[in-house]
């Protein structure tokens, strides 16, 4: 029972960093209609500043991972989005797979492909035994930063007048700014919140997720490309379905890697089952509610011919 | 009585889209304080004519000046700040945010800051139901309720000039009434009007000029006291010179 508990724990927090890269997507989607790629590499450059600085005091290294993926953000807005602003989707989704190859290539050429150990705050890797439950503080961090995430970007959102503009921009960008709304300033602040938000993901996945201790070139691409999924399941559209899709990625993959058996020759171990089972559950969802799992009301997915 | 000092102009305006040309070089002016009209069939490029002015479409030719100053070639962001506001065609209201929130979009296209609760307060004495109904989410309002939240949103920026794009297109008589009795208001709070209309004959008789438009082109220009001229009204929009 209590092993239960444990897994769907782990399952939650793990659930909580996709919920937390869905919504940095899923803001930027919302004003510019671009899915962002590159959205792991801007975790895998934070997470390099992260291992690269590991003798520096650790708010020293937070700040310089901060940094940046700020930096990166802007730059990516500014060399790539922005140049591309009259492109069709296609194209600027396609710049953003070169942004991402790119900087997976230049990390491979600048770091090479032999992981570096991230250790950002050893203390939050002890446990506390709460009712029999050995609990990481990191799980509890990392579930905490979440909901303060969550609930600072939905007052930004609501009761801000930039946070009003950004949600007219995502609903209507071109009657916003017929009304005098700034497109490049709100995309800029969108870009630099996503950009924060990845930074909170790269500071807590090395030490939420073992896998992720080591920093490579891969670092954060399985877990984009698993959020893009769940943003697209949740329902793109809007933000609040978009970060429940991520959410419900992470704890599927959370729940289903604790359940399924860990054992086994190969190929039936469980890494093998996990992906088969998660994606197996995405086409369903994509069969039984092609708008999105979380979107509200009914509207029919687009028709094709 | 001398004509007003210009507030608006447009020479020469020309916009294609594609090769297809959509406006083919007019000239149209409002003076200060003036509500003038333009009317014609669908597709003539009356909606054309206001995007260019707001610079959503980009003009192929032509001079588009503001208070003597050019304003071609500038963003939409940068035309409401210079003084020019639409209430674009089919109201395009934000269904999912509140009606305060709708108008307090509005006030991104000020120039000053200052003043900014008194022109929502001007809106909601101007228009009742805006007030009644701030709270409510924008898309519950009806199509007349919605219109006035609409023109609310425009004149909150304090614009000098204010480009309606068929405000009357779906709304039951009554309403249509109460939205040209706001035109009315508006012009005496001395805010320069442009209203692109398919409502011939009320346009006629409110304006103080109508431009008849047709195929890109003005045809003829009409006084209040044509709108009774019921011969001219028909030759204006079936276009016979």
């Amino acid at each position: 029972m209590t092993e239960h508990v444990q897994t769907l724990l782990d399952a939650t927090a793990l659930g909580s960093i996709y919920a937390l890269m869905a919504i940095g997507i899923g803001l930027v989607f919302g004003v510019l209609r671009l899915v962002n790629f590159a959205y792991g590499q801007l975790i895998m450059a934070g997470a390099y500043a992260l291992a690269l600085t590991n003798d520096r005091p650790v708010l020293v290294s937070i700040a310089l991972c901060f940094g940046v993926i700020l930096a990166l953000s802007l730059a990516m807005e500014f060399a790539a989005f922005r140049p591309l602003r009259r492109a069709s989707p296609t194209t600027m989704l396609v710049a953003t797979f070169a942004i991402s190859y790119l900087l997976q290539s230049i990390a491979l050429v600048r770091f090479g492909a032999i992981g570096k150990i991230v250790v950002v705050i050893p203390e939050l890797n002890r446990s506390v035994t709460i009712g029999g439950l050995h609990v990481r503080w990191i799980t509890i961090v990392t579930i905490l930063v979440a909901i303060a995430v969550f609930a600072a970007l939905t007052a930004f959102l609501n009761r801000t007048s930039i946070g009003l503009q950004m949600r007219a921009a995502s609903i209507d960008s071109q009657t916003a700014r017929l009304l005098g709304v700034r497109a490049n300033a709100v995309i800029t602040v969108a870009v630099l919140i996503s950009g924060v938000i990845a930074a909170i993901v790269a500071v807590i996945l090395p030490m939420a997720v073992p896998e992720r201790l080591l920093v490579g070139p891969d670092f954060a691409l399985r877990e984009t490309i698993i959020v893009l999924v769940g943003v697209v399941v949740g329902g793109i559209d809007r933000l609040l379905s978009a970060t429940l899709g991520g959410f419900t990625m992470g704890f599927a993959v959370g729940a289903l890697s604790g359940f399924l058996p860990s054992s086994g020759s190969w190929p039936f171990t469980s890494s093998v089952y996990l992906d088969s089972a998660v994606f197996m559950l995405v086409i369903v969802v994509l069969l039984l509610r092609p708008e999105g799992l979380f979107a509200r009301g009914r509207r029919t997915a687009v028709e094709r011919v | 009585m001398g004509a007003p000092e210009p507030m608006l102009e447009v020479e020469g305006l020309e916009v294609r889209y594609g090769t297809v040309p959509a406006v083919r070089g007019i000239d149209l002016a409002v003076g200060r304080g003036e509500i003038v009209g333009l009317i014609g069939p669908n597709g003539a490029g009356k909606s054309t004519t206001l995007h260019a002015i707001m610079g959503a479409v980009r003009p192929s030719a032509g001079e588009i000046r503001l208070a003597g100053v050019s304003i071609r070639g500038r963003a939409p962001e940068q035309v409401v700040r210079a003084g020019i506001a639409l209430v674009p065609e089919g109201r395009r209201i934000y269904a999912e945010l509140t009606v305060e929130e709708n108008l307090r979009l509005g006030l991104c296209g000020r120039r000053a800051r200052a003043g900014a609760e008194e022109a929502v307060e001007g809106i909601f004495e101007l228009f009742p139901v805006v007030r009644e109904a701030r709270r409510r989410q924008a898309g519950l309002l009806s199509g007349g309720q919605q219109q006035q939240l609409a023109i609310g949103r425009a004149l909150v920026a304090e614009p000098d000039v204010l480009l309606l794009d068929e405000p009357s297109l779906g709304l039951a008589p009554a309403v249509v009434d109460t939205v040209f009795e706001a035109l009315r208001a508006i012009r005496e709070r001395g805010v320069t009007v442009l209203l692109v209309e398919q409502r011939a004959q009320r346009t006629v008789a409110l304006a103080d000029r109508t431009y008849v438009m047709s195929n890109g082109e003005l045809r003829m220009t009409l006084g209040p006291d044509d709108a009774h001229d019921t011969g001219r009204m028909v030759a204006a929009y079936f276009g016979s010179s």
